[in-house]
């Protein structure tokens, strides 16, 4: 028998979106301030299991239709390649390259290749967090 | 090309996570592992002539001056491992097509192989204690996932031992390094070779020396760490069970034989007397073991035990002879016991047991099998023009040289107890009245047998081409002995 759990999916639904927001503003924090690739995919995480925990799993598995294993390699895949393309530019490993632009709306901003590194650990760290929950919580 | 020392490591990095993408498609998945292995096997192979035509070869990532950054060193005697283990897995892989079974190469088996492999490279690659740790991490986390790949019974027992074992000894090593760095101030392995000579408390320096050489021994399965190890590799499939045991063990052996020759040399009286004692210690267990099985795999896996034993006691000498005799044997160890592992997979698939007591008569059937695992048998004991001669050659006369002659006399004895052991399964299983047997298609027989044969003619050439590859040897045995050369490569930056 299921349970009535309106409060819960209600309340969800508001929360998942604040604590998505704050994912993202911590993994956009994390060159200058406490944050960064790895917290930032827990959080992301989390957010998708309180759907879980609110919806069920397969309606999850519906609205956000990501094979998560492809997440995982992709991000790996982003890491590896920011990393290498030093090699293109003969230079040791991992060497990353950074300068200042002047974007519309956010004014002069520093971009720095290291954020394409951590998109890659963002993209690991939820897309291996999910599987492991969702391997278990399928599991007859 | 200042990055090309890193190839190894990131050929097979990229190539794994492309074999996430379509775990299904087994052509694809066949095919890409194999590119991906070849491509490394080359990468591994330029290195190596790059290394000795120009000597040390070094990259701090990042671009970051040498003791901040990581560096990644690769001098003669870790380009030598690196094409080695690249070549094996390369031969793991094509023996794996008919052996390991379409369920479990669908379900990331290649990957777990090339993740393995990039661990292993960057293990031997790299020239930082805490970047060491990282990558034996990378290599024992893809080892969990393969030595419990397909879920038997036997898989899900043993990797639990396997696990706590590993995940025991990876926080000793923390710790160990967190003392190290406490006493030191840094990680870096150049930078340590200068700081440790400073430091007049050598007390300290000792504990940490021993604490890493329990640290690299639960790895390494010295004497008397290698309680986990017979059990653990009896449990998976036999390409894997080649994979682990020819791979490895050599890490920690290759850990203990960097530490010990650049910068744990502050009281060798003690560090490396232990060393010499454990490993004579070693080698006598291993062949109890060797002698008291009657499968198949036991006894090949005891023979790692004693081969760890073997290059052990030919560093813990610290003279040319020995640690020469270290790295030729660590070589032709790593190949043989693939090779060796090999073939017994195959005799183990004919019969359908592992057990030597239901096998007999196989040599009128299978003739090629039978010489191919004598030639492999005798080059494991070190029968003279074969591999295993020279370098343990080198290392009793290392013994002689230095102060322990007794271990060299205790390795020479041993000797027969290791051709004993192998002896046993082809007189058991290729002499005598033949046994009922499982029918075996032509092709899958033929499909196994061919790599093992080239990589037995691989290790064949490499015995009786010993001369060929002694520059290679001598060079790395140079790096070892005289640190300076070591850290000059890392700081002239």
């Amino acid at each position: 028998m299921r349970t009535n759990d309106v409060m819960l999916q209600t309340v969800t639904k508001v929360v998942t979106f604040l604590i998505l927001m704050f994912a993202v503003h911590i993994f956009f924090a994390g060159h200058y301030t406490p944050g960064g690739g790895f917290v930032g995919g827990l959080l992301t995480a989390s957010a998708i299991v309180l759907l879980m925990l609110a919806f069920g799993i397969r309606t999850v598995k519906k609205i956000v239709p990501i094979n998560y294993v492809v997440m995982t390699s992709v991000g790996l895949l982003v890491a590896i390649s920011t990393a290498s393309a030093s090699v293109l530019f003969d230079v040791p490993f991992f060497t990353h390259a950074y300068d200042y632009f002047d974007l519309p709306l956010f004014g002069k901003t520093s971009l720095h290749s290291a954020l394409l590194f951590d998109v890659g650990v963002y993209l690991v760290v939820v897309g291996v967090t999910m599987t492991i929950i969702q391997t278990i919580g399928e599991d007859e | 090309m200042s990055n090309l020392l890193l190839f190894p490591i990131m050929i097979p990095l990229i190539f794994a996570t492309i074999l996430m993408l379509f775990p299904k498609k087994i052509k694809m998945q066949r095919l890409i592992a194999l590119i991906g292995a070849a491509a490394t096997l080359l990468a591994a192979a330029f290195l190596l002539a790059k290394v000795y035509g120009d000597g040390i070869q070094v990259v701090t990532l990042g671009s970051w001056p040498a003791p901040f950054g990581i560096s990644m060193v690769s001098d003669l005697f870790s380009a030598l491992l690196v094409a080695t283990s690249s070549l094996i897995v390369l031969f793991v892989v094509l023996y794996s097509f008919p052996t390991i079974g379409i369920r479990r190469e669908q379900s990331f088996y290649y990957s777990a192989v090339l993740f393995l492999m990039a661990g292993v490279n960057g293990a031997f690659t790299t020239g930082d204690i805490f970047n060491l740790f990282v990558f034996v991490e990378v290599l024992l986390m893809a080892s969990y996932a393969l030595i419990v790949h397909g879920g038997e019974k036997q898989q899900l027992r043993e990797s639990i031992k396997y696990l706590l074992v590993n995940i025991i000894s990876s926080a000793l090593f923390v710790v160990a390094v967190a003392f190290l760095y406490s006493v030191t101030g840094t990680l870096n392995m150049a930078d340590l070779a200068v700081k440790i000579p400073q430091i007049e408390n050598t007390g300290i320096l000792t504990v940490i020396a021993v604490l890493f050489l329990v640290v690299f021994g639960f790895k390494a399965a010295i004497f008397p760490l290698y309680f986990w190890l017979p059990a653990s590799y009896h449990a998976p499939p036999m390409p894997v069970l080649a994979l682990f045991g020819a791979l490895l063990t050599k890490v920690g052996v290759y850990a203990i034989m960097r530490t010990y020759t650049l910068f744990f040399t502050m009281n060798t009286g003690f560090t490396h007397e232990l060393l010499a004692i454990i490993a004579i210690l070693t080698i006598l267990a291993g062949c109890v073991g060797a002698l008291a099985y009657f499968d198949v795999k036991k006894i090949i896996i005891y023979n790692i035990i004693i081969a760890v034993g073997v290059i052990l006691f030919g560093v813990s000498q610290m003279n040319e002879a020995g640690v020469q005799g270290a790295i030729l044997y660590l070589v032709h160890d790593m190949m043989i016991k693939a090779a060796l592992f090999f073939l017994v997979g195959i005799v183990a698939v004919i019969f359908g047991t592992s057990n030597l007591r239901q096998m007999g008569g196989l040599i009128k059937t299978y003739p090629v099998l039978g010489w191919t695992y004598l030639i492999a048998a005798f080059g494991l004991a070190g029968i003279p023009p074969l591999s295993g001669f020279p370098g343990k050659l080198l290392i009793v006369q290392g013994g002689f040289e230095g102060p322990q002659f007794w271990g060299s006399i205790v390795i020479l004895a041993t000797s027969l107890i290791v051709l004993l052991s192998a002896m046993r399964i082809f007189i058991y299983a290729f002499w005598g009245e033949p046994v009922e047997t499982k029918p075996l298609k032509k092709s899958a027989y033929q499909a196994m047998l061919i790599p093992s044969m080239i990589l037995v003619a691989i290790t064949v050439f490499f015995g009786v081409g010993a001369e060929l590859f002694m520059p290679f040897v001598s060079g790395a045995a140079e790096v070892l002995l005289n640190p300076s050369l070591y850290i000059e490569a890392v700081f002239k930056e």
